[in-house]
Formats: structure tokens, C-alpha cells, sequence
């Protein structure tokens, strides 16, 4: 056995930090904290996606567009036949929160078994994949708003401080409802592969259970006071703040419009949802721990 | 927070002494042995009366401390709970009863190779990484000349970690692991698929880890580089925790002792 030499100096080394268990983790919050880190993940999925495509980019513009295309066709040219008021505005507006939630929704329930070689080796609050994805997909919207902006400039639509604070809370309450469900279906898609296909299943209602290729008129017409329990849809109200923001302006009388296509206090309807979308990410976060640590050995 | 605080531990980490760097206390985990089964294994097991859930004790209420600076040497046979102890104390898993305790900054690698995405260059996956284990943009760039000299990879460095061999992400896993100013530094059988040059490299890297004053874990089965590394040794045998205390004792223990007398320099070659 060979001799050690005494460390240098004499001294000894001291670890200035508390014994503490190794994953203590504070969940999202450790998430925030550790932003640059989200960071690194949400470039690493946004360049793993586009790599080895020759377009790379372009592709989250071409992919709104042509679902755009065959709205129009389909329900504004077909079905529809002009009865709503720049119908493909109205359907891009539902588009952008249909795409950013499904996609956040996909992919977050995806993101913790395919990042299985990262959260099997190391240490990392697991919160951070089913964040990443939202991200991702936030990212996405951008391109998607582009082409709206574009689109509604030219209609002749002016911004308003009350229609960005609309968009902005419809984003909102997209994000952190995604977030929340997300991570419930992250972690249970560990438990049984199947969640993955329920979820997918689960996306394509979302599509038709917004105000999107259909005015929310219609509805109110139809239903009368049941309109109410159509209401309690998160994501209806999102698509309905995103109108507000970007269709109504484009119409012939903005005023009438968003008395006769929107429901009455339409803010704060928003502020609500966002409220009982915070309460689900908390109730997320809270089921997320409590299975969490049989993550690693289920990730085979 | 979890199940732990509520079932009454009666230690917590003001009771160990300022030097302390590890501790596993009545650690046990359990894995079942199949974990994924369809709806129709399942009824046709609850049918036929079998069970439908096999578990066993991958670690098995196993307990010490680590004061800082220690060097300690985990074996024991394969399948006898290494890699999951250090997954453990790593953070990687919770322990399903007991507690684990660490101070300071973990860094190091569990089975060859660290998590790296095949998609992103060796490039990316050295920042990617780094930040997992705590690192600073800034951090990581001071540190990146040292990781890309040590991992000695080239010109590979730019292409897809995917297309590396073995060798060469596990190099490159190493480098970074070993570049993060960590406090506790985990090796599990890092050294099985380096070229003998590298292993001379890792080898005296760690050492002069260890005589830097933090803490290392070092999961081997090469008799010689257990006794060159480490002044403690720790075997376990199914999960428990059967042997902890001197060095050449612990290898006696294994009968690791007998065969590596003469090959003085194939010891650090045997630790596949």
C-alpha cells in the first residue's frame, strides 16, 4: 500500500454547505432557479427538432400556414360561406392556442421518458423536461404570431393596450394549464407508455371544444344558458381572449362585434380561469412529487 | 415534504459533526423485477392465481458515514447493489425508506457515460452537462479548455456525440465530471472501456481529487487500483452492507486478494 502525502499546507478541507438529502429539490421553483439550465434544455430540444432539415426553421412557419390554408378552404370556403367576419383571422386566432396547448401537451407528457438517458445518470428536478416542452412550444408560437400580425396589420387593425392584455392572459393561462397537465402526464405516461396515445386522443377534442371553426355566437344561439358550462373551458376562453385581441379590430364595427360574438366580462373570465390554472399546477406539482421518485427505475 | 420527514427519523443533519460529508442511514430501496406488463399478462397472472408483482431489496437497510476527504472503496459482485447505492447518494433516486445526506456539490459518473443527447456535438453536451451538475455559463467557459484537453477527443468535439464510440463519450463524460469543483466526486467503473493511456490519465487525476481533501467513491473490482485510490472499503453482498472498514481486509473479504499479486501493472487493465 502506498503512502498519501497530507494535504497541502496542513489544512483541511472545509465544504462550506449544509448536510442536506442530495435531490432536495423545491420542484417548479427549483426550475426557475435554475434557468440557465431550462435554457440549455429548451435550445437542445429547438435545435434537436430542426436538425438535419435543409428549412430547418421555416418549418414552424410552413406548418401554420397550410393548416390555415385548409381551414379557410374547408370551413370558411365550404362550410361556412361567410357568415363570420374575416373567418380566417377568427380560426387563426383559435390556431395559435389550439397548437401551443396540444403541442405543449404532447410533447410535455412525451419529454420525461425521452430525456430518460439524462434523468437516469443524473441528478436534475424532473420538472425541468414537462417546463422545457412548454417552452418549446412557446417558441413556436412566435412564427405563428408573426404571420397574424401580419395578416391583421393589413386588414387595417390597430393595436390596443386592452387587446394585448387579452393575449398576454390567454397565453397565460395556456401556459400554465399546459404546464399542469403536462406534468401529471409526464410522469403517469413513466407508469403506463398508454398515456402518451390517451393524451394525443385527449388533443383532438380540444380542437373542436374551442370557439375556432365555429363563432362562439353559435354556441350561445344553441345552447342559451348551457352557454355557461361551455364557458368553463380554459382553453375557450383563451381562444376567446385571443380574438378579442386580434379579430374584433379586424371587423366592420369592433363595438358590435365584441358585444354580440364574446361573452360579457370577458377579462375577467380570463383572470378566473388563470386563477383555477395556478390551483392545477399546484395540485400538478403536488402529484408530481408524490410519484416522481419512482422515475428512474421505471425508465427503462 | 416526503414520507421521510414523517416517519420519524431520529437523527437530522444538525446531529452529525461539521466534517461530515455523506450520510446513508437505513437506506433501503426496492425494485420489482418487471415492471412493465399488459393488461392481458396481468389477467391472466390474477387468474391463474401467480403474482403479479416481484420485488426485491436492491439496497438493504445499509447505513455509514463519510467524513470529508475519505476515499472510500464501494465493491462487491455484480448485482450487488454498487451502482444503485451511488445512484443514491448521487441524488439520481430517493431512497424508498432511511435517508441520504451529502454536502456540498456531487459531480462524477454512474456506469460509463453521462447522459449525454447522441443529437448535440460533443461541444454542446459539455455545457448541457455541466450545467447539470451546477455550473455557470461563465463556469463552464473558464473550465472548457481543461475539458477539451483532458477529453483529447479532436476535432470530434464539433460532431454529433451520437457518432462517438464508447471510448470516446465516456472520455469525454469523464472530463467534464472531473473539471466541476465538486466536494464529493462518484466513479462507478469509469475506467472499463479507456484505452490504457487514460486510465493511467484518470487514475492520477483522481488521485490528486483525493488529495485536493474532497470526497471520493470509488466503484471498482480491481483489487490493485482499490488499494491505490482508497483508504476505506466498503463491500456489499446482495444489497447489504457486509463489509466496512480497512482496505486489504475488505479485499480479503471479496478473495479478491489472491490474483492480483504478481500483475502489478495489469491491475488498472482488470477493471472491466
Amino acid at each position: 500500500m502506498t503512502e498519501r502525502p497530507e494535504p497541502a499546507g496542513g489544512t483541511t478541507y472545509v465544504v462550506d454547505a449544509p448536510l442536506a438529502p442530495p435531490a432536495a429539490t423545491q420542484g417548479l421553483l427549483e426550475v426557475f432557479r435554475r434557468r440557465y439550465l431550462l435554457k440549455l434544455l429548451v435550445r437542445r430540444e429547438i435545435n434537436a427538432r430542426y436538425s438535419g432539415s435543409f428549412l430547418g426553421l421555416i418549418w414552424s412557419y410552413i406548418n401554420p400556414l397550410t393548416q390555415l390554408f385548409i381551414y379557410i378552404v374547408v370551413f370558411g370556403m365550404l362550410l361556412d360561406r361567410g357568415r363570420t367576419e374575416q373567418f380566417a383571422i377568427h380560426i387563426f386566432c383559435g390556431l395559435i392556442v389550439v397548437h401551443f396547448f396540444t403541442e405543449t401537451f404532447n410533447a410535455g407528457t412525451r419529454s420525461i421518458v425521452r430525456n430518460k438517458a439524462l434523468i437516469r445518470k443524473m441528478a436534475l428536478p424532473k420538472e425541468m423536461f414537462p417546463v422545457a416542452s412548454m417552452m418549446v412550444s412557446l417558441f413556436h408560437v412566435a412564427p405563428q404570431l408573426v404571420i397574424l400580425t401580419v395578416t391583421v396589420l393589413v386588414v387595417g387593425w390597430s393595436p390596443s393596450a386592452v387587446g394585448m392584455a387579452a393575449f398576454v392572459l390567454a397565453l397565460g393561462i395556456v401556459m400554465i394549464l399546459g404546464t399542469a397537465l403536462a406534468l401529471v402526464f409526464s410522469v403517469a405516461n413513466v407508469y403506463f407508455r398508454d398515456f402518451a396515445s390517451v393524451v394525443s386522443i385527449m388533443t383532438n377534442f380540444v380542437r373542436f371544444g374551442v370557439p375556432m371553426i365555429y363563432p362562439y355566437s353559435l354556441v350561445s344561439d344553441r345552447f342559451g344558458a348551457a352557454a355557461e358550462y361551455y364557458l368553463w373551458n380554459p382553453l375557450s376562453n383563451a381562444v376567446l381572449l385571443v380574438q378579442r385581441a386580434f379579430w374584433v379590430g379586424t371587423t366592420e364595427d369592433p363595438a358590435a362585434t365584441a358585444a354580440t360574438e364574446l361573452p360579457d366580462n370577458l377579462i375577467g373570465r380570463g383572470l378566473l380561469m388563470l386563477a383555477i390554472s395556478v390551483v392545477l399546477l399546484v395540485i400538478a406539482q403536488l402529484v408530481f412529487r408524490r410519484f416522481e421518485n419512482k422515475i428512474p427505475e421505471r425508465l427503462t | 415534504m416526503s414520507a421521510a420527514d414523517s416517519t420519524s427519523v431520529p437523527t437530522g443533519p444538525g446531529d452529525y459533526s461539521p466534517d461530515t460529508s455523506i450520510v446513508v442511514e437505513n437506506v433501503t430501496k426496492t425494485f420489482s423485477l418487471r415492471y412493465h406488463r399488459t393488461f392481458k399478462q396481468v389477467t391472466v397472472a390474477k387468474f391463474r392465481g401467480q403474482k403479479t408483482k416481484d420485488e426485491f431489496n436492491a439496497v438493504d437497510d445499509v447505513s455509514f458515514t463519510v467524513k470529508q476527504g475519505e476515499s472510500i472503496g464501494l465493491m462487491g459482485l455484480n448485482g450487488s447493489g454498487k451502482s444503485t447505492l451511488l445512484t443514491l447518494i448521487n441524488g439520481t433516486m430517493k431512497p424508498d425508506t432511511g435517508q441520504v445526506l451529502t454536502r456540498g456539490r456531487i459531480a462524477g459518473l454512474i456506469a460509463t457515460g453521462a447522459g449525454f443527447h447522441p443529437q448535440l456535438s460533443g461541444r454542446d453536451n459539455i455545457y448541457l452537462n455541466a450545467a447539470v451538475f451546477g455550473l455557470t455559463e461563465q463556469e463552464t467557459k473558464d473550465r472548457f479548455d481543461d475539458i477539451a484537453a483532458f477529453a483529447d477527443i479532436g476535432r470530434h468535439l464539433d460532431s454529433p456525440v451520437g457518432n462517438y464510440s464508447s471510448g470516446m463519450s465516456s472520455r469525454l463524460g469523464f472530463a467534464i465530471a472531473i473539471n466541476v469543483d465538486c466536494d464529493i466526486f462518484l466513479a462507478d467503473e469509469l475506467l472499463a472501456v479507456g484505452d490504457k493511456p487514460f486510465k493511467r490519465k484518470c487514475m492520477a487525476k483522481m488521485e490528486e481529487v483525493r488529495d485536493s481533501g474532497r470526497t471520493l467513491f470509488y466503484v471498482s473490482h480491481a483489487a490493485g487500483s482499490v488499494r491505490r485510490m482508497c483508504d476505506r472499503v466498503l463491500v456489499l453482498e446482495n444489497g447489504r452492507l457486509a463489509f466496512d472498514g480497512d482496505v486489504d481486509e475488505g479485499i480479503k473479504f471479496l478473495h479478491y486478494d489472491s490474483d492480483d499479486e504478481n500483475n502489478d501493472d495489469e491491475e488498472l487493465g482488470a477493471d472491466v
